[in-house]
């Protein structure tokens, strides 16, 4: 199964590679990794995808919070959460295939924000499955460039992750 | 207030901690470090001759002590080399502060003469690690560095200091922390009250228990609760290659160790159990066997300060997170206040006597100690030198091991009654870890006998280290014994390869032990006569100031045993002789 754990953790050098450390240490996979400092930029939250049945993702988390540098963790997952991802990608848009990238970008509510001669930029964002599905819309589309910022999330409602 | 250079800093921190020796190696990155010990001339310094032995020797110091140790090594290959014994310390949850030299901060990262990326290397063996990146920061570094060590589960922490934040003329203010308070590790300091009550219930409600104690019960001082525990329900222990010595092995009640060379009660006792404790143990496989046929009928209770070791191998009942000794007491108290609190008598002292009329048929068919299981030879039969060194040291030595048959000789049949008295590489196994260790014992307890168990493979991995025992005057006895085989790989060769000795065999190139030891002025005896083994061990053991190193010749065809039948065996598939199997 799917998670997302959110990761509160230190902003300090090495962190990070303590985090990614344990996954290959450990046989874990990421599937994505997104982090940045917080509004408290002592802090850095770190969200991550994996996947695994329970007791994975237990021993996961367990090993997560033994990192000195982590504050907190926790498995988006296991209750009602937002989840965020986005998509720039880079398509021949020439032709016919302009217009038809447009449409196609209006429809999934994405935006151009680069326009080059023969090329867009778009930039889309949500949860990975409306991202998927914008890729493969775009069909007969020239794709030449593709990256994503990585899943980010947060519980909805009054539940928070802070110190 | 008074004001330091980061060198300066780095050993009157140390003082401050109360370190009694430094165990380590200078080079260029560490220079300036060695210049302040050597006019603060505060802590002792040992000068190992490999950073390797460095590791260990702080290492043995720490679990005969229950003190941090202490290594100082240099940046690249000084760094390089302490890192087997790092990782030995880590699989073995030793507490050990190393502090290594790195090259200037404007060199990192540019493959500068002797850098080697100690914090990236050492990453996964250590509990944590700081690269040092102002001089300012050094004290209260090296404060959490201890404090992280010796907290929790312990671990070895690396600091790593580049050469410039040490210079002798950058001096800035010196205050030692009192203490340390991190928002992001605050380790369990007691378990939790409702799984407590469930485990003094299922205990007292067992028919069939077993505890099942491991090397956390000595790290965490847990031993005198846990004995006084067990006798309270009349309970049978087994302990762990770790934990041997966290019961007494002379009490009626102790099983032996358990696992892949553990005692047949023992094992047998596990698998058929009704309730496990298992106290600070963490299900190795060398203990389990094939994990999915790991006691059956067994409900389990697993109390550990570490909570990413419980449910990691098998799935547990009652989880209880916290340090064994505040554990322990509410558990014993939980007990009490259910026995008073409960009509019927508990444990049912019925079932409990059957269970010790089967635990003693056990013993009385296989039993190691109640009975003689293993053949007769022209030759020592090195189980009987082990049973010769219990004797002459009254069971009461420090005995440092090495890896292989030695080890496995010596952690059956030296009878453990205390706590830190068992010194050996149980997580890496790592060979040449025995000689440092007992270095770095008998530094710490000069009046205690320390003896170091080895075989003739595993001592030639750190035999350097018989120079600095010159140097420092340590007189530990080395029991070597020499079956001319690196004979744990050759018995798996016998048992699994149809006695292919592929490279375990040297016997015709072995030096004069006798003369080695000699050459760096310590005493060597050669023992090859039965007659002589126990007159001996004992004059070498009264020679109190001399190193002596007995070389003793033992049968090379023995084989250890019980040996769990793998693969896919059970913890009561046992080998207990070359042919004979449960
Ligand atoms: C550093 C290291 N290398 C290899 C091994 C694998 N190994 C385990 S036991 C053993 C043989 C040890 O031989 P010796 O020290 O003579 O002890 P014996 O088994 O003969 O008593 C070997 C090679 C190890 N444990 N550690
Ligand atoms: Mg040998």
């Amino acid at each position: 199964m799917r998670r997302i754990l959110s990761v509160l953790m230190e902003n300090e050098p090495g962190a990070l590679s303590r985090v990614v450390g344990l996954f290959s240490q450990r046989g874990y996979n990421i599937e994505s990794l997104n982090v940045a400092p917080t509004a408290d930029n002592t802090l850095s939250r770190l969200t991550l995808t994996t996947t695994g049945d329970d007791l994975k993702i237990e021993q996961i988390t367990k090993h997560l919070n033994k990192i000195i540098d982590v504050v907190k963790v926790v498995d988006l997952t296991e209750g009602a959460h937002v989840e965020r991802d986005t998509l720039l990608v880079k398509v021949r848009a020439e032709g016919a295939q302009r217009d038809e990238v447009k449409r196609t970008t209006d429809i999934f509510r994405g935006n151009i924000i680069d326009v080059g001669p023969a090329t867009y930029i778009v930039q889309l964002t949500g949860p990975i499955d409306k991202l998927d599905s914008f890729l493969s819309a775009l069909g007969e589309a020239e794709i030449l460039e593709v990256v994503r910022s990585g899943v980010a999330g947060m519980a909805r409602g009054e539940k928070v992750l802070t110190i | 207030m008074e004001q330091l250079s980061g060198g300066d800093m780095i050993v009157r921190a140390l003082e401050d901690e109360g370190v009694e020796y430094i165990f380590g190696y200078p080079g260029g990155a560490a220079l300036h470090i060695y210049d302040s010990i050597f006019k603060a001339n505060s802590v002792p310094h040992i000068l190992v001759r490999h950073e390797q032995a460095a590791a260990h020797a702080a290492d043995g110091y720490a679990r005969a002590t229950g003190k941090p140790g202490v290594v100082l090594v240099t940046s690249g290959p000084g760094a390089t080399n302490a890192i087997t014994g790092i990782a030995t310390a880590y699989m073995d949850s030793i507490p050990m502060v190393v502090i290594s030299g790195q090259v200037q901060s404007h060199l990192i990262g540019e493959d500068a003469f002797q850098e080697t990326d100690m914090v990236g290397i050492s990453r996964p063996i250590v509990k944590h690690s700081f690269m040092v990146q102002r001089t300012e920061d050094i004290p209260s570094i090296i404060k959490k560095a201890f404090y992280i060590a010796t907290t929790g589960r312990p671990g070895p922490v690396v600091v790593d200091v580049p050469k410039d934040l040490t210079h002798p003329e950058h001096k800035f203010d010196y205050e030692y922390p009192e203490s340390v308070s991190m928002r992001s590790y605050q380790p369990s300091t007691k378990g939790h009250s409702g799984q407590v009550r469930k485990a003094a219930r299922l205990l007292l409600n067992a028919k069939r228990p077993v505890i099942y104690a491991g090397g956390g019960v000595i790290q965490g001082e847990g031993s005198e609760l846990l004995t006084q525990l067990a006798r309270k329900l009349n309970y049978p222990v087994t302990n762990t290659l770790m934990g041997l010595g966290a019961y007494p092995a002379t009490d009626r009640q102790f099983l032996g160790m358990l696992g892949m060379h553990g005692f047949y009660e023992a094992n047998m006792a596990m698998h058929h159990s009704d309730v496990i404790l298992a106290v600070g143990a963490r299900f190795d496989d060398r203990v389990t066997n094939t994990v999915s046929k790991f006691c059956p009928g067994a409900k389990i209770i697993h109390i550990d300060v570490d909570p990413a070791s419980i449910a990691k191998i098998v799935p547990v009942d009652v989880p209880i997170v916290g340090p064994v000794t505040t554990v322990l007491k509410d558990l014993d108290a939980q007990i009490d206040q259910q026995q008073a609190s409960s009509e019927r008598t508990m444990p049912d002292a019925e079932a409990i006597a059957d269970w010790w009329s089967q635990i003693d048929n056990w013993r009385a068919a296989h039993g190691l100690w109640h009975g003689r299981r293993y053949g007769e030879s022209d030759l020592i039969m090195p189980q009987d030198a082990i049973t010769a060194l219990y004797e002459a040291t009254n069971g009461e030595a420090y005995v440092t091991s090495d890896v292989g048959q030695h080890q496995m000789f010596a952690a059956q049949y030296y009878k453990f009654d205390y706590p830190r008295r068992w010194i050996n590489s149980g997580g890496l196994g790592t060979m040449g870890f025995g000689l440092p260790a007992a270095m770095g014992i008998k530094l710490a307890m000069p009046d205690a006998e320390v003896a170091c168990v080895t075989g003739e493979g595993s001592i030639q991995m750190n035999i350097q280290e018989l120079s600095t025992c010159a140097q420092y005057n340590v007189p530990v006895k080395i029991v070597n014994l020499r079956n001319n085989y690196l004979g744990m790989v050759k018995q798996w060769q016998d048992m699994q390869y149809d006695s292919r000795y592929s490279e375990s065999h040297y016997a015709s190139s072995l030096p004069d032990f006798v003369k080695l030891a000699e050459a760096y002025g310590h005493v060597g005896m050669e023992i090859k006569d039965k007659a002589d083994l126990e007159p001996a061990i004992y004059e070498a053991f009264a020679m109190k100031d001399k190193l002596v190193f007995l070389d003793i010749f033992v049968e090379p065809d023995e084989h250890v045993y019980p040996m769990h039948v793998a693969p896919s065996g059970a913890m009561k598939d046992m080998w207990l002789s070359k042919t004979e199997r449960t």
